[in-house]
């Protein structure tokens, strides 16, 4: 009898007209928890009714706390006939059971009906009072809180992170039980809302459990998806990163200017590891009876002893060969290695982690991106309680990512995620993550103290001297892991992650490696994938963007297994063209690394569409990308050859108009032997001559920013650098490769004043103002041409995402200079001849002008000094320390360095920490490069041919004094409530999250042209989402919403029934926070700053 | 092949000015399509034809879903489904005092830049316009045409001949009957001051609520203002006209306690207007009157010896109208009525306004000096807002 659940019932408003005779309406209130219901008296003739009604009380287990929504519905009382119900709420009480989250639900919530939509308002108080320790009720989890965000919350700090939970749960969907052809559609659709909530209380309960048990009290990065697998059920099901959080309470942290709290906080709170990983896992499988886990510890200790090879070779039990994501194993050496680099993570069943920020050090080496695909055949689920074939398909597919993310010599994965693609009875399960080398002192219990106090003196010295000396013991700690690698020393943070993890004599698969532009010190790939964000303390030249990979396959319609077949086999291709297009695309902007890759899938009855979007930066780090090469086959004709070297002259200018575009000037190097350019194959060695060759002082290792002027003269000299570099060649032999061609040059460039990216931040931009718009957009587009080939198919595809992106920089104009952030693309194919396209996005302001001054006049004098100093040395190679932007340009000032260097850190930490918080990691090419070296026939590396960058200094913004926008907040009694999809909003500070949300909300109707068409019917569906869920956070207390996540979005129409039907799902972190100051706004004076910068490096020392 | 769906939705809803005058003046999504290429937005934004289209539609979208809130402005105060940015929502409830000229400018230069000739569209209207002011706004053309009409249905009818007429958009044109209409069916009734009632049900500004204040009492008392002898009067010359007669004339002007509305007029005091006849029908206080008003006007008239011929007939034509109130159908006469015997006769002779103004107070009061002559008070508080009238008439 753990829980009393509080309700009252005060006023309505704007309800809708119910009795047309007196154009009002006698409205009540019906409030139901689980089987108890109450009802407020009837409030006769009104619109406004004022019930204001007593406390309703419901007495119950905490269980059904956390797994039943409270149900509010308002009816028109008749006295003859039956009510007439007017609409429901949900609300979901789990805020209300953490003593950290609300502590009342209080506001006015839209009364939503799932034929209607939202009729009127109703003013609700709900309060829980908790008679007993929580702790001793096992059976609920209360007070485990969930975050949706991936990084570690703001005003957290971190004690353990115990590693990665999961759970589903599976039940009948009620639209397709036999009841459903007797009940209305709104019976049906209210069925449905209610056991989704249902559900997802649940989950979000045993996932609570599982948290507890190992012994943490939150889970961070939760995902929940649901699966409509129509005839065969409903699939909900969860994964998240159990962690054990601790509240900041240090007022003085509290009120520190958000800017620097971030990554203040992390330097308090280094990760730590399950202090006992073996604890949990050799315990009892589990205490519950209705347990669903598929995978208890103590099976996951056995299974890990199997090697992953035969896991690999596991087949589902349907019998379908496991499409997709081709991992290979490494030879036999590299198992040894494996087996050395066996840490305590690895005992864990899946080492994986839904983050994709960590803090700094916590990474040591990214491997790349790894993914698993399968396709599977739905079957009825017999027994809802016992959700065995569902848990052993996604068991399967980790088990595949944990033995590809091996197979690259790495223990771990992080931003790891999964999704479904179902049509019909086929579907696909993906996932997908990066694999890394965490710091293995990291998940040891007692290296943190003496690991953070390492951090904390020593973070001043790295960012102020800007060489790569200081930091050489920067992580003792992790030794072990790079001993472990066969490496010497230890590496600096801005370039440590790209580090190739495995072992370059048994590489996993072929690349091609180069001394680590940084540090000189260890071998980098030429290209990196990943999944997760950019580490804070990556050095980026230029600024990043947005790239997707479009692709369409048309497949013949078949039914079971011949289907399943025939998507399987179709998977590699896809996999493997999606690859081609981003590798380049990626080099046609000049760059060398992606992150927050994710690849869709989706499957429709006659086609499969892909759809890959990833940010693309150039990491300091790892070598220029070379120039894209084509390549005629048959080089007889004149005209032929014209027309390729008209192709390849468009290629060189868009890929130095991109490198303008998005400001990379990437470091020059002494490479001018000769024999550099000339032989392909020894890239290797070469390159490690050219590091051989005496490195320079770290007093002349500073950056050079030519300017335009010198870089006229200076690209014939150092032109011959680039032959080192690959040039990526693109034979036309075929029509694929022409078109390859013609969509690499179709994407248009960005509007002016526009930058877009998928991650949290975009690379090189740290001022953001207040300047805010979240928004989904939708477009669905019906192919009624039979017979398109599979290029028309493509153009069609490649132009609606395009036309969809136009679109929005057209909308948003009014918002310029700003960037799109997170914008998350998803495609679906609801029916034969519809593709579906959304994409939720965030597009915030930032000040060019602020970011050119604060930064330039210091930069400004810098650099005249630097090249005063280096004028003659000019022509010599002057390779660029590249730290953290900051300490890149700060570096050349020796004298006043620390100071300036101190502000410089402050000032993108003031907007940038806030969002990325830490974090440190890289990767490397997934395990499907394999798969692209085997088939890449076209593709040739190691062939000479060089691009000459034009580059200018870092272009002058011509830009105009914007008017900070002050936002004047009226007496309106509405809150603004702020979404976004990103973990922190810029300009102020999180101090508080108020609990989770998570919605679900089906729409439908039978009216479909009186409401203005599908577009009318989906736009009022959109707008009432928003209201919904900010209604809710605004009655939780909070005023934003942050790691918002459209997670579906499922549109069916019937135009000649005149009908349609929307389902989505919605989550996010429901959050208070408070604007910085006015005087925090404005440009931050290195004064102010540095001296807040030592201050709060002096709290964090003592 | 064709886009089945198209929409964008924000979470701060976006509304771009430009497209909701189009909207509101009632244009279809295609026309607004091409008049905002001519604007040559295209070439600013480097975007494409069909770009822009997806974007109007979305605007008009929006628009067609506020517009259920905007016939209950109030509503769309603390309304959940659209968030309306704070500067906004704060601008709609803001009681822009000043704002006046701006709604006036507006709605002629929205019109003028709407035409769909002029090759350019306006760069950006003063952005200090709230939605439901845009809303409620109207065209000077049109009200002119329905001022004084019974807001009925049957009017309503024959709306195309005014959209014919004025060059607005019938859709247009039916929005703006029926703004007027639903304001009038809710102060109709109600209690209190007019001008108030509207700015408080509707969060108009104050001019806008005056100017519906005006609209609405003309319809009330179905003033003439069609007649062609009226044609040369504007809007604001009636409205202010209406204010006059609201503040003066009707019960509330009296007492602003009585439980009754400023719409209609004082019965009573239409009633009590016939005893001003004594003015003109007793001969010697006629010839007093005109003496008295003569020595004071002598020298400083221009059109003295005009005056002094005219001075019977004109005394005579404003006690007459006077006297004609209490009939239903004189009081809609009234404008014609003060245009035909006074303002016709003085513009023939050529009075300058000044002369107009010198006249009529001194005739107004020199009345106060006839001890024969009971009615002071109604005399005076007719005189008011005639005077006050007739000098906003008298111009070309």
């Amino acid at each position: 009898m753990p829980g009393k659940l509080k309700v009252r019932i005060v006023a309505g408003r704007h309800l809708p007209v119910m009795d047309r005779a007196s154009d009002l309406t006698d409205a009540f209130v019906e409030v139901k928890f689980g089987n108890t219901t109450f009802k407020t008296d009837v409030f006769p003739k009104s619109l406004n009714p004022q019930w204001n009604s007593e406390w309703f009380k419901f007495e119950v287990d905490d269980e059904d706390l956390q797994d039943e929504p409270l149900q509010i519905t308002v009816l028109d009382h008749d006295t003859y006939s039956a009510n007439d119900a007017i609409g429901k709420v949900y609300i979901d009480i789990d805020p209300l059971l953490s003593s950290e989250a609300a502590t009342v639900i209080s506001g006015w919530f839209p009364i939503y009906d799932t034929i209607h939509g939202i009729r009127g308002e109703i003013n609700v108080v709900v309060k829980v009072d908790l008679f007993n320790d929580l702790n001793r009720f096992r059976q609920s989890s209360c007070g485990v809180k969930f975050f949706c965000t991936t990084s570690i919350p703001k005003c957290y700090k971190v004690v353990t992170v115990h590693g990665f939970v999961e759970e589903l749960v599976v039940n009948e969907d009620p639209e397709y039980q036999w009841i459903d052809r007797i009940r209305t559609p709104r019976a049906s659709n209210e069925a449905r809302q209610r056991l989704i909530s249902l559900m997802s209380g649940e989950l979000q309960r045993k996932i609570g459990l599982k948290v507890l048990e190992m012994g943490g009290n939150a889970v961070v990065g939760y995902l929940q998806c649901f699966d409509l697998e129509g005839e065969s059920g409903l699939v909900v099901r969860a994964i998240g990163t159990a962690c054990t959080l601790d509240k900041l309470s240090n007022p003085s942290a509290a009120l520190l200017p958000a800017c620097n709290s971030p990554s203040k906080e992390i330097k308090e709170t280094p990760f730590s590891e399950d202090p006992n990983p073996n604890t949990h896992s050799s315990g009892p499988s589990t205490p519950l009876k209705n347990q669903t886990y598929s995978f208890s510890p103590s099976k996951s200790y056995s299974r890990q002893s199997s090697s992953s090879d035969t896991d690999l070779s596991l087949t589902p039990k349907t019998g379908m060969g496991s499409g997709g994501s081709a991992g290979k194993e490494g030879g036999p050496p590299k198992t040894l290695l494996r087996q050395q680099t066996q840490t305590a993570l690895e005992q864990r069943e899946f080492p994986f982690f839904t983050l994709t920020c960590f803090p700094p050090g916590f990474l040591v080496h990214v491997g790349g991106v790894v993914s698993a695909r399968s396709v599977k055949l739905l079957d009825r689920i017999h027994n809802p309680d016992e959700p065995e074939t569902r848990d052993a398909w996604w068991e399967e597919i980790r088990q595949e990512i944990k033995s590809h993310a091996k197979a690259l010599g790495c223990h771990a994965v992080i931003g790891y995620s999964e999704s479904t693609s179902i049509c019909e009875e086929v579907c696909i399960l993906s996932a997908s993550g990066t694999a890394a080398v965490l710091n293995p002192k990291f998940l040891q219990d007692g290296s943190l103290d003496n690991y953070s106090e390492h951090r904390l003196s020593r973070q001043p010295t790295y960012f102020s001297t800007g060489s790569e000396k200081g930091e050489f013991d920067f992580f003792p700690l992790s030794k072990d892991s790079s001993s472990v690698l066969g490496l010497e020393e230890p590496s600096p943070p801005s370039c440590g992650f790209c580090h190739i993890p495995y072992d370059e004599l048994n590489m996993p698969f072929p690349a091609h490696l180069t001394y680590c532009y940084n540090c000189r010190k260890q071998k980098v790939p030429d290209v990196l994938f990943t999944t997760i964000d950019l580490p804070v303390e990556a050095a980026v030249t230029g600024k990043g963007c947005l790239i997707q990979a479009r692709l369409c396959r048309l497949k013949k319609k078949a039914q079971g297994e011949a289907n399943a077949t025939a998507i399987s086999n179709l998977l590699p291709f896809m996999e493997y063209e999606l690859h081609t297009q981003l590798m380049n695309k990626l080099k046609l902007r000049g760059m060398n690394a992606l992150f927050g890759l994710r690849i869709q899938i989706s499957v429709g009855e006659n086609m499969l569409v892909g759809l890959a979007s990833a940010t693309g930066v150039y990491l300091t780090a790892l070598p220029t990308p070379g120039g894209i090469q084509i390549a005629g086959k048959t080089p007889s004709d004149m005209t032929y050859e014209q027309h390729i070297s008209n192709m390849q002259k468009k290629i060189n200018d868009t890929i130095a108009k991109n490198k303008e575009l998005y400001e990379i000037t990437p470091p020059k190097l002494f490479t001018l032997d000769p024999e550099v350019s000339t032989f392909k194959g020894q890239n290797t060695e070469i390159s490690e001559e050219v590091i051989g060759s005496p490195i320079p002082e770290p007093r002349q290792r500073s950056r050079i920013f030519r300017s335009h002027s010198e870089s006229s003269d200076e690209i014939s000299e150092l032109d011959l650098s680039h032959g080192k570099k690959d040039a990526f060649v693109l034979e036309i032999d075929d029509a694929d490769a022409v078109e390859d061609i013609h969509s690499l040059l179709i994407d248009a460039p960005l509007p002016a004043g526009f930058y877009s990216c998928n991650t949290e931040i975009m690379p090189g931009i740290y001022n953001w103002t207040t300047g805010l718009q979240m928004f989904t957009s939708v477009r669905v587009f019906r192919l009624n041409n039979v017979n398109l080939t599979n290029q028309g198919l493509n153009k069609i595809f490649n132009d609606l995402c395009e036309n969809l992106l136009k679109s929005l920089y057209f909308k948003l104009r009014s918002m310029i200079p700003c960037c799109l952030c997170h914008v998350n693309f998803t495609v679906a194919v609801p029916e034969d001849e519809l593709i579906q396209v959304a994409v939720t996005a965030v597009a915030m302001t930032f000040d060019k002008d602020q970011a050119q001054e604060s930064w330039k006049a210091s930069v400004d004098k810098a650099l005249m000094k630097v090249i005063a100093e280096n004028e003659e040395q000019l022509q010599f190679p002057l390779e660029l320390c590249s730290d953290s932007p900051g300490a890149q340009l700060f570096s050349p000032r020796k004298g006043t360095g620390l100071l300036e260097s101190a502000s410089a850190q402050a000032i993108p930490g003031a907007q940038r920490a806030t969002s990325v918080e830490y974090s440190s990691f890289a990767n490397r090419c997934n395990s499907w490069i394999e798969l692209v070296k085997v088939k890449a026939l076209t593709i040739r590396r190691g062939s000479i041919k060089t691009t000459s960058s034009l580059e200018k200094a870092s272009p002058q913004a011509e830009g105009h004094a914007r008017v900070r926008s002050t936002t004047a907040y009226t007496g309106s009694t509405i809150t603004v409530v702020k979404m976004t999809p990103l973990s922190f909003i810029p300009g102020a500070k999180i101090i508080k999250y108020v609990g989770i949300i998570n919605m679900f909300f089906i729409r439908e109707t039978t009216s479909l042209r009186e409401e203005g068409g599908v577009s009318g019917f989906l736009h009022a569906f959109i707008a009432e989402v928003f209201a919904m869920v900010r209604a809710h956070v605004a009655a939780l207390g909070g005023n934003a919403v942050v790691s918002y996540i459209m997670k579906e979005c499922v549109f069916m129409e019937n135009p000649n029934k005149n009908q349609a039907q929307c389902l989505i799902n919605v989550s996010g972190d429901a959050v208070i926070f408070v604007r910085e100051s006015e005087l925090e706004a404005i440009p931050v004076q290195p004064q102010t700053t540095s001296s807040q910068a030592s201050n709060s490096g002096a709290d964090v020392t003592t | 092949m064709a886009m089945e769906l198209d929409v964008f939705v924000g979470n701060t809803t976006i509304m771009d000015e430009d497209v909701y005058l189009l909207w509101l003046d009632g244009y279809t999504v295609s026309d607004a399509v091409s008049m905002r290429m001519k604007s040559g937005i295209l070439e600013q934004c480097g975007a494409s034809q069909d770009v822009l289209e997806s974007d109007t539609m979305d605007h008009y979208r929006t628009f067609q879903m506020t517009e259920r809130l905007l016939h209950n402005p109030s509503k769309l105060v603390n309304q959940l489904l659209f968030q309306i940015p704070p500067h906004r929502q704060n601008m709609l409830i803001e009681r822009w005092g000043g704002g006046a000229a701006i709604v006036k400018i507006t709605v002629q230069k929205c019109y003028k830049i709407l035409n769909p000739f002029s090759p350019s569209l306006a760069p950006s209207l003063p952005p200090s316009l709230a939605l439901t002011g845009r809303y409620y706004a109207f065209d000077e053309a049109f009200v002119r045409e329905v001022l004084g009409k019974k807001l009925s249905k049957g009017t309503k009818k024959d709306l195309d001949d005014v959209s014919a007429k004025t060059g607005i958009t019938l859709k247009s044109c039916r929005r703006q009957f029926d703004n007027f209409k639903r304001v009038f069916k809710v102060v109709e009734e109600m209690k209190g001051p007019l001008v108030e009632n509207i700015h408080q049900n509707f969060l108009l500004s104050d001019r806008l609520a005056r100017d519906y204040a005006a609209i609405v009492f003309f319809a009330n008392s179905r003033f003439e203002t069609g007649k062609k002898k009226l044609q040369y009067l504007t809007f604001e010359d009636f409205a202010f006209c209406a204010e006059q007669l609201i503040q003066n004339w009707t019960l509330g002007a009296v007492d602003s306690m009585v439980e009754d509305m400023d719409v209609d007029l004082d019965k009573e005091f239409l009633q009590d207007l016939k005893d001003l006849k004594v003015l003109i029908t007793d001969k010697d206080m006629m010839d007093q009157h005109k003496s008295l008003v003569c020595t004071a006007l002598r020298g400083k008239l221009q059109v003295f010896s005009e005056m002094e011929g005219s001075f019977k007939n004109l005394s005579r034509g404003l006690v007459n109208i006077a006297g004609k109130l209490m009939n239903n159908k004189d009081v809609r006469d009234l404008f014609i009525d003060l245009v035909e015997k006074f303002i016709e006769p003085c513009k023939s002779d050529k009075w300058s306004l000044n002369d107009v103004r010198l006249f009529l107070t001194q005739h107004t009061n020199s009345v106060r000096a006839l001890d024969a002559f009971k009615h002071q008070a109604v005399w005076e508080r007719y005189m008011r807002v005639i005077q006050s009238c007739i000098l906003k008439m008298y111009h070309d």
